[in-house]
């Protein structure tokens, strides 16, 4: 476990960066939405009420002390008052955060178990029916807009087959189209290289001894390449987490989930600005955590990738 | 499987394939090429091929199914949405959005990554280092989050979703033209150029452009195709183009409560979307493989 210290250091320095940074972008931000005051009050408040306002959530003081109040407040998970749901934004955010987490990690579960298998087999039998359906469907995938993928869905086995519901959050069976919709492009992604990968290791000397062993195919497959093949997997699931949770935003519209993508953007519409920042903070929060988990993994894993 | 003949023929059989193979990929990015072309064709002449005026409503011919005929010659050939509009001239006006936002963005994009690469090339030490710490955490971030809180307080307009979407993709530019920098810098005649008294504008110019001229190609098709459908996302989401003004993506959007009776309002408009995404993002890997193969697996 040489090593393994100063790694941790480093990436907690980085998650910590980025965390930063992300927070100085809110704040920015927010500072070029000009004075939020008016939008609290009613339109003929006082000019008095309107000065006390601005004392009240501290708009009066210097842009730097301001700055210092915000990563404060943010810190402690402190974003004012949801102007939509009267009580504090947080506390909004993170009621809606459970829906979320239900649908990205059935949509990434469900990417890993479909994109799997058909990278493996598309791989093993190269160039087949199989392969050429599967990686068209991958490019597909891949390119295709995710709203879009959603409608069709709907269209197709909600409206047409009558298969599964349109919207909402009851029951598993709500759960299918929108974790697909969300899924896709991660499925896409996995199921291509998973295949090249694969491809790849069939490639190699110790596939070839194998085989000369005279070992079984599925042997071979099974003992031999999936496991070397799986580490530039493993990078590219990692990868695809932030990726579903950008998708969550579009998903969660279409499908009218319940979860803080929909929350996001429903209270752009309502001008609800302490939920829109909240969300945007929370979501990139969640993201460096993941990313930081991911980057520890490979530490563990992999002890080459400490020292890089 | 590899074949085991002995000789010559393999290495022969392989390189024919491979030329094939780079033909048929030249024939796949002319024939992407030419689609773009035309896209760009049919936005240019929307008034004149639009059958009909692409904001005028018709109570009368709400949701109307598609059909040939019509008394006029004038018909609905893909519909009409739930305000009586024409779906086909809305989807033909729509390309102009699509088109615009696309280059618009990519230009942005494009020369804030080349600016920043080239500055973060040729100065090197933290201002470098900081460059490239934005550009990958802005790489692993999922940006649309971003989009969307910039979007909510400065409002959705044309200026501000072209800055915004060509925001989210400097950052191949910006590495490719920084390795350049990087591989010339240390070369002597940038130093003899220096010497002279060269200005920087004219070794970028001369030197650094042409070299990255074929890998910029890729990155700005692969872009332009990102840009395509992160527009339409946005305006799908009511952040984008706003109403009467079509665009493919709010097209799809204000057909998703008619999906049951009048499916053709979103599908025509999304499949076309899907099918220029498609297509250009293929255009870029074909493009990749014939100008630039180094670029690939990135």
């Amino acid at each position: 476990m040489r090593g393994l210290l100063p790694f941790l250091g480093s990436r907690l320095l980085r998650a910590a960066i980025a965390l930063w940074l992300v927070s100085t972008v809110v704040f920015v931000v927010m500072r070029l939405s000009g004075d939020p005051v008016p939008l609290l009050l009613p339109p003929d408040a006082p000019r008095s009420e309107i000065f006390r306002v601005r004392a009240e959530l501290g708009l009066d003081r210097p842009l730097p002390v301001q700055y210092a109040v915000f990563l404060g407040n943010a810190l402690r998970g402190d974003f004012g008052r949801s102007i939509h749901f009267r009580q504090p934004a947080f506390g909004v955010v993170l009621g809606y955060l459970p829906a979320t987490l239900e649908l990205g990690l059935t949509a990434f579960a469900l990417a890993i178990v479909i994109a799997l298998p058909i990278g493996v087999i598309s791989a093993v039998r190269r160039n087949s029916a199989v392969d050429q359906t599967a990686m068209g469907l991958a490019l597909v995938g891949q390119s295709a807009p995710t709203f879009f993928i959603g409608i069709l869905l709907i269209l197709i086995v909600s409206l047409n087959l009558g298969l599964l519901p349109t919207s909402g959050r009851e029951s598993w069976r709500h759960l299918v189209l929108p974790s697909l919709t969300l899924g896709a492009f991660a499925m896409a992604s996995i199921a291509r290289l998973t295949r090249s990968s694969v491809l790849e290791v069939l490639r190699a000397d110790y596939v070839r001894t194998a085989r000369a062993k005279g070992l079984s195919e599925a042997l071979v497959v099974a003992k031999h390449t999936l496991k070397n093949a799986a580490v530039p997997i493993v990078t590219i699931t990692g990868l695809q987490f932030g990726t579903l949770l950008g998708g969550a935003v579009v998903t969660e519209t279409v499908f009218a989930w319940p979860g803080i993508g929909r929350l996001a953007i429903q209270s752009i519409y309502n001008r609800d600005y302490p939920v829109v920042q909240c969300t945007v903070f929370l979501s990139a929060v969640l993201f460096i955590v993941i990313n930081f988990c991911i980057d520890l993994l490979y530490g563990v894993l992999d002890p080459r990738v400490r020292s890089s | 499987m590899a074949s085991s003949i002995p000789g010559s023929a393999p290495a022969e059989l392989a390189a024919a394939t491979a030329a094939g193979r780079s033909r048929r990929t030249r024939a796949l990015a002319l024939g992407g090429g030419a689609f773009v072309l035309l896209l760009i064709v049919v936005a240019l002449a929307a008034p004149a091929i639009a059958p009909h005026d692409p904001i005028r409503q018709s109570l009368r011919a709400r949701l109307a199914a598609p059909t040939l005929s019509a008394a006029d010659g004038k018909a609905h050939a893909l519909g009409t949405d739930h305000l009586g509009r024409d779906v086909l001239s809305r989807m033909i006006f729509g390309a102009r959005i699509s088109l615009l936002v696309g280059f618009a963005a990519v230009v942005v994009g494009g020369l804030i990554g080349a600016t920043l690469g080239i500055v973060a090339g040729f100065h090197g030490g933290w201002t470098d280092s900081t460059i490239m710490t934005i550009a990958d955490a802005q790489l692993a971030f999922p940006f649309i989050l971003l989009a969307i809180g910039i979007i909510a307080v400065l409002g959705p307009s044309f200026l501000t979703l072209i800055v915004v979407i060509g925001l989210s993709g400097w950052v191949n530019y910006a590495r490719i033209l920084r390795s350049q920098v990087l591989v010339l810098r240390s070369r002597e005649f940038v130093d003899a150029i220096r010497a002279l008294g060269g200005s920087v504008t004219r070794m970028v110019s001369r030197h650094i452009l042409p070299n990255v001229l074929s890998s910029l190609v890729v990155i700005a098709t692969l872009e332009l195709a990102r840009a395509i459908v992160l527009e339409a996302t946005l305006s799908f989401l009511g952040l984008g183009i706003q109403p009467p003004t079509p665009s493919w993506g709010g097209m799809v959007h204000e057909g998703r409560e008619y999906l049951d009776s009048a499916w053709w309002i979103s599908t025509a408009p999304g499949i076309v979307l899907m099918v220029t995404s498609i297509v250009v993002s293929r255009t870029g890997d074909w493009l990749r493989d014939l100008l630039d193969p180094t670029l690939r697996g990135e």
